[in-house]
């Protein structure tokens, strides 16, 4: 490697060391929704998100979904989404429920590259919709080597 | 083979919701990170995990890089018979695994 190169990569690196995991920038994480919804507009509400409202490091969160339903044949919860704006791939993980879940509840545990808003996205019977918002703050992002995950 | 655990409780009531605990063996690599030369570690994530209760899906997931290593899961079902809880994965590898645990319902 030439040494201009090299000294224009170490310089590179060293950048992105030194920025904090809230560099990660915001991403617009209406498309994804609308993909999920086919453009209808989410109720707000009936959805508990367990996060810990501070983060030590964001490699390992504990993350747990409850959604209000009384899972029947009638009215179920059919999926649940989970969205990280700030993460570099901002769709962590679709679930999949039905009314033998009994209880449409999940835990697992997530990634967070930075503080910011976790969404959650329910998918009931009858094509109806719900969102839920949750904010959560990461002293020390999932940011390894590159701030970002 | 990819390993994994499975933990369900060993005998449940008709009709009662028991909870299934699934942990799979994986470094979930977000393609993002680099080893001590500077290269960049391939992506190595699983991808999908499903379950299936006497031969029937009862939960699933699609899963990506957000998932933290070791992917762990807790869902709920319906305790309907006595049966094998088979839990699949699979990740962007082509590689798979899967375990498995009975259900007693009395």
């Amino acid at each position: 490697m030439k040494r201009r190169a090299f000294l224009r990569l170490s310089t590179l690196t060293v950048a992105a060391g030194a920025l904090p995991a809230d560099a990660q920038e915001v991403r617009d994480i209406a498309p994804l929704i609308q993909a999920i919804t086919h453009g209808a507009t989410p109720e707000e509400g009936g959805i508990e998100i367990g996060l810990p409202p501070i983060a030590e490091n964001g490699h390992s969160v504990p993350l747990t979904l409850k959604v209000a339903s009384p899972m029947t044949q009638a009215h179920h919860v059919r999926a649940i989404h989970v969205i990280a704006e700030r993460n570099p791939r901002p769709a962590v993980a679709t679930f999949h429920l039905g009314p033998w879940s009994g209880r449409a509840e999940v835990a697992t545990r997530m990634r967070l590259a930075g503080t910011q808003k976790v969404t959650v996205v329910a998918v009931l019977s009858g094509d109806r919709f719900r969102i839920a918002r949750k904010e959560v703050v990461v002293e020390s992002g999932a940011c390894l080597d590159e701030g970002s995950l | 083979m990819l390993l994994g655990r499975i933990q369900v409780p060993p005998s449940v009531k008709r009709a009662a919701v028991f909870e299934v605990r699934v942990i799979v063996q994986h470094p979930m690599e977000t393609g993002f990170r680099r080893d001590y030369e500077g290269r960049i570690i391939p992506l190595h994530i699983v991808q999908h995990l499903a379950c299936t209760y006497g031969g029937r899906e009862v939960f699933r997931v699609e899963l990506g890089s957000g998932i933290a290593a070791n992917p762990y899961f807790v869902f709920p079902v319906v305790a309907s018979e006595s049966g094998e809880m088979v839990v699949e994965w699979s990740d962007d590898r082509g590689e798979s695994g899967s375990i498995s645990a009975m259900v007693n319902v009395p």
